[in-house]
Order: C-alpha cells, then sequence, then structure tokens
C-alpha cells in the first residue's frame, strides 16, 4: 500500500503547476437529457396545442364567454366565497387546535370530536345536510327573540359557508396544531415568566412564530378550497362552474365553457400562489428580521 | 438590608432578616418520580442565594416550582407575604385563577439557561413587551427604560439586533434585562451560564454580579462555585431532592460540613 502511494506524493509535490482557476476559461458540461427531456415536453405541448386547435372546440366561443357578465358574476362569487370560508377556517382551526392542547377534558373532547366528524364525512354529503336542513327543523331561532323559516335562513350562500367554513376548519385546526407544536416549550415559559396570559402569549409570542411553518400547508388549503368551492354547484350557489353549466344548458357548448371555468379557476390560483409566495417571504424575513403585528 | 443575628433561631435553612422567599417542606412528584422532598429555603430580602448540587437533584425544579411553571404536590411555597398558586381559605385551599398566578409571577423575574429570547423580536422589544403588554406602560416610556435596562447590561448598540444576531452571552444579557424590566421583586437564575461558550460566561456573570451589588434580591440555580463562593450570601447544596446543607458562601465552600458536600465541591473544583 505505502508502495503505490509513495511512487506519487513525494516526487511530485513540488510539480503542481501555478493555476487559479477563477483566471480560467471553464468548459461546462453538456446537459444532454436536460435539452431532450425539452424538446419531448415542446413536442407533446406542441401536439396537445394542434389537436385541440384542429378539435371540435369553437375557441371563439370560449373567448366570447370569458369576460361574460354572469360568468364574471360567478368568478366574483368563488372569490370571496373562498375567502370567506378560509376565514372561519382559520378562526375555527386555531380555536379547536388551542382547545386540542388544553387541559381541560371537555374542550379537548369538543375538538376532537368536532374533527372526527367533520373530517370523517365527504364534504359534499355536508353541503347536502346543511342545504336541507329544512327537512329537520322547519323553523329556526332562539324563541321570543327573533324566528323565521329554515329555507329562508339556509339559502346556497349560506348553506356554502356552513358547509365548507366548518370542514375548512376541521382541516386547518390540524395544520394549526403542527404550528403550535413547533414552537419551542421555552417560549411559552418565557412569556408566563414575564407575566403575560395564555391568550396573551398565544397572540404575542407563540402565533406569529407559528405562522412561518404553517403558510406553505394553509397556501395548500387554500388552493384546494377555492376548487372545492365547485361542488357548491350542485346545491345551486351559483359560483363560475355553475354560470358557466347554466349557459351551456342553454347553448349546448359544454367544453368551451368549461375551458371558460377552467381558465378561470387558473387565474385564481395564480394569483394566490403568488400571495402567498409574498405572504411566506413576510414572515420569513419575519423569523429573520422581526415582524411587527401593528 | 437589615440582618438580624441568628442565635434566636434553631432552623439553620432559615435565613436572617424577613424572608421575601420561603420554601417550608415542599415536595414534587413527577409521576412516580420524587423530584424535591421536604425542600425548605428562605430568601431574605436584598440576599442573593446559590443552589449548588450534581444535575438531577432538584435545584431547577425548585426555582420553576418558585415560578410556578410547576406545580408543587407538598409543604407550601411563600412569596413576598403570599401563598403562591392557592388562597387560603378557612384551612380551605381554592386554586388561584390563571390571572393570579400570572400577577404572582409578575413579583419574580426568570433567566432561563436556553435564553427562551423571542427570535421574532429585537432586542429591545423583547425588554418592551412585558411591560408594554402586560404592565400597560406607554410605548415610549417602556422603551426609554428598556434602552437603559440594555446600557446596564453593556448592550445598548444591540436594541435593534434580533436574538439570532447575538452572541449566547449577549442573548442571555438581554434576557436578563427583559426579565429586569419587569420590577421584579426576586430574580431567580435557572444556570445561566450553563449553555454558554466558556469564554462567554464572564459577560454573563459580572451583569450578575452588579446586580447584587445593587441590592437585587436572587436565587441563582448554578454550577459556577467561584462565583457563589464570591457574590451568595448563602449557599444551599442540594442532592437527590433534598437540602443536604446550607450555610454563609465561604463557611459552606470552604469547609462544608456533609460528606456529600465536600465530595461534590471537590469534584467539581477537580474538574476546573
Amino acid at each position: 500500500m505505502a508502495g503505490a502511494g509513495s511512487a506519487i506524493a513525494p516526487a511530485r509535490r513540488e510539480a503542481v503547476p501555478e493555476i487559479d482557476i477563477s483566471a480560467m476559461t471553464i468548459v461546462r458540461p453538456r446537459r444532454w437529457g436536460r435539452i431532450a427531456a425539452v424538446a419531448i415536453m415542446l413536442a407533446l405541448i406542441a401536439w396537445l396545442a394542434k389537436a385541440f386547435a384542429e378539435g371540435q372546440i369553437a375557441w371563439e366561443v370560449t373567448g366570447e364567454y370569458l369576460f361574460w357578465p354572469s360568468i364574471l358574476m360567478g368568478v366574483v362569487n368563488t372569490i370571496w366565497m373562498s375567502i370567506a370560508c378560509m376565514i372561519i377556517g382559520i378562526v375555527i382551526g386555531v380555536l379547536v387546535a388551542v382547545m386540542r392542547g388544553s387541559p381541560n377534558p371537555v374542550l379537548r373532547s369538543v375538538a376532537i370530536g368536532y374533527q372526527w366528524f367533520f373530517r370523517g364525512t365527504p364534504v359534499i354529503l355536508q353541503l347536502l345536510i346543511w342545504f336541507n336542513l329544512a327537512l329537520v327543523f322547519p323553523r329556526l331561532g332562539i324563541p321570543g327573540l327573533f324566528e323565521a323559516r329554515t329555507v329562508d335562513v339556509i339559502t346556497p350562500a349560506m348553506a356554502t359557508l356552513l358547509g365548507l367554513g366548518l370542514n375548512q376548519g376541521a382541516y386547518t385546526s390540524e395544520v394549526m396544531r403542527a404550528g403550535l407544536l413547533s414552537v419551542d416549550r421555552g417560549q411559552y415559559e418565557a412569556a408566563q415568566a414575564i407575566g403575560m396570559g395564555y391568550w396573551a402569549s398565544l397572540k404575542r409570542i407563540i402565533l406569529p412564530q407559528a405562522m412561518r411553518v404553517v403558510i406553505p400547508p394553509l397556501g395548500n388549503e387554500f388552493i384546494g378550497l377555492v376548487k372545492m368551492t365547485s361542488l357548491a354547484s350542485i346545491i345551486g350557489f351559483a359560483d363560475v362552474l355553475r354560470t358557466s353549466q347554466d349557459i351551456y344548458y342553454v347553448n349546448a357548448r359544454v367544453i368551451e365553457l368549461l375551458m371558460v371555468a377552467a381558465a378561470w379557476y387558473l387565474v385564481v390560483v395564480t394569483i394566490l400562489s403568488l400571495g402567498q409566495a409574498r405572504l411566506e417571504r413576510r414572515f420569513g424575513r419575519g423569523f429573520a428580521s422581526g415582524v411587527r403585528d401593528r | 438590608m437589615t440582618r438580624m443575628e441568628t442565635a434566636m433561631e434553631p432552623d439553620a435553612t432559615l435565613a436572617p432578616g424577613l424572608p421575601i422567599v420561603s420554601g417550608r417542606k415542599v415536595g414534587k412528584l413527577f409521576g412516580d418520580f420524587r423530584a424535591l422532598t421536604e425542600v425548605s429555603i428562605d430568601v431574605a430580602e436584598g440576599e442573593v442565594v446559590c443552589i449548588i448540587g450534581p444535575s438531577g437533584s432538584g435545584k431547577t425544579t425548585f426555582l420553576r416550582c418558585l415560578n410556578q411553571l410547576e406545580r408543587i404536590d407538598e409543604g407550601a411555597l411563600w412569596l413576598d407575604g403570599e401563598l403562591l398558586g392557592w388562597r387560603l381559605e378557612a384551612d380551605r385551599l381554592h386554586p388561584l385563577p390563571e390571572a393570579e398566578i400570572a400577577r404572582q409571577r409578575r413579583k419574580t423575574g426568570m433567566v432561563f439557561q436556553r435564553f427562551n429570547l423571542f427570535p421574532h423580536m429585537t432586542a429591545l422589544q423583547n425588554i418592551t413587551e412585558g411591560p408594554v403588554q402586560v404592565l400597560r406602560e406607554p410605548r415610549g416610556q417602556a422603551e426609554d427604560r428598556g434602552r437603559r435596562l440594555l446600557a446596564r447590561v453593556g448592550l445598548a448598540e444591540k436594541a435593534s439586533s434580533y436574538p439570532k444576531d447575538l452572541s449566547g452571552g449577549q442573548q442571555q444579557r438581554v434576557a436578563i434585562a427583559r426579565a429586569l424590566a419587569m420590577n421584579p421583586k426576586v430574580m431567580l437564575f435557572d444556570e445561566p451560564t450553563s449553555a454558554l461558550d466558556p469564554e462567554l460566561v464572564g459577560e454573563v456573570l459580572s451583569v450578575m454580579k452588579d446586580l447584587a451589588r445593587a441590592g437585587m434580591t436572587m436565587v441563582v440555580v448554578t454550577h459556577e462555585l467561584g462565583f457563589a463562593r464570591e457574590v451568595a450570601d448563602r449557599v444551599v447544596f442540594m442532592d437527590q431532592g433534598r437540602v443536604v446543607e446550607t450555610g454563609p458562601a465561604r463557611d459552606l465552600m470552604d469547609a462544608p460540613q456533609e460528606e456529600r458536600t465536600r465530595n461534590f465541591i471537590r469534584s467539581v473544583a477537580g474538574r476546573e
């Protein structure tokens, strides 16, 4: 072993040439695999584009309906419903996550029961239950204060808000719980040690740190929710999919209008992804260089 | 600072003067594990007491009980004339609500082994958080006071630095300033230099010495026997959840009465 090694080492140590890699030309290796992959993908895309261009789709009809007033109304409905349900989901999610970590066994059981029910049944079923609530309770209200017929209160929008909001809360609560668990125990103790109550320490110390961890999965949830609002079309909520369907029931341009809806979903999700990236930078920078929540 | 002679006091574990902290036969169990047994420690106002002992001896647990991060199971803990964690009413105990416990905690300032600064806040924000959020002090006033406290721990120029940009010693000094900002009656230190690189220990100890000199009441759990000998009025040696020996710092360190104390001091001194 020593023989083979000593053959090069001492003799050649002096003979190393004087070079400085920063002053030399670098020959980059050709990435043939990458080039081939791109070529194949471009070919596939071209073929798909050609197929759809020559297929039985009247693209001018898609273009015509893209900014149709009722379609735009549907887009607006999809957006506000997504945002409203996400807000409900986050509020419930934080509460349930906190309840699950509570020393109070009653609160803990309520939280676990809530998650069990709303994650254990399909969201479309929940939407149908909310929408058909009138079958169980014909009238809703608090005796003496206010009362109304259930069918008047539970509109498609209300049923969607309840159905998707409560369902979202069950999923968001687990995301939030992961966030709360990610914050070091010492942070709770330090907050307690300066005399903060539980809620103050949660708001000022724990949640701002949990946000950093929670935003990527929350973005995921939000994007999922945007598309989940399309399920509300079956109980008559006028989202973008429903309005597209209403039009093609009349003019029979099925694929053209589905393309309209697809385009709008992609637009909304793209905007949301950009927003998420900004939010992540903000809270990421927060961790590195501080967030002020006021 | 008034010091009475101890001639009348038969129990050597009791401090001279009026105790601000009184632990009376404190017991603490973690499940089946007994962490503290009949721990009686008194601390007088203005006194510096160091608790030493091997790891697992219960000294940190006792400190955490004082700050009510842990609940005690036996005995009683008194702070500034108040029973910690309970309201005593005609021989019955009522657990204190969380807000009351938070109020009692404000009488103590806690410094943790691992600093536990809030990473999303600057040094100054870490210090003003308690005064502004808990004491409802006006922000401007809290910041003035915060800057003075930072200057006191030698970090005036680090007000807008985030914890991650500070060394361990600097972080611990900010943590001391954060605890002082709440104007505590007693400062509790839980092995404040154990997580530091050796060359950073001195700067933290010197801040603590200044505090002691300024008359702050301090309970310090530490492995720094040199600090204990120099700064402490009294030293308590604990082992296996019990107080083994307690006495004036120099007496206990130089001429320990108990075999276990002697062995511990010899082994730590040998390491140093």
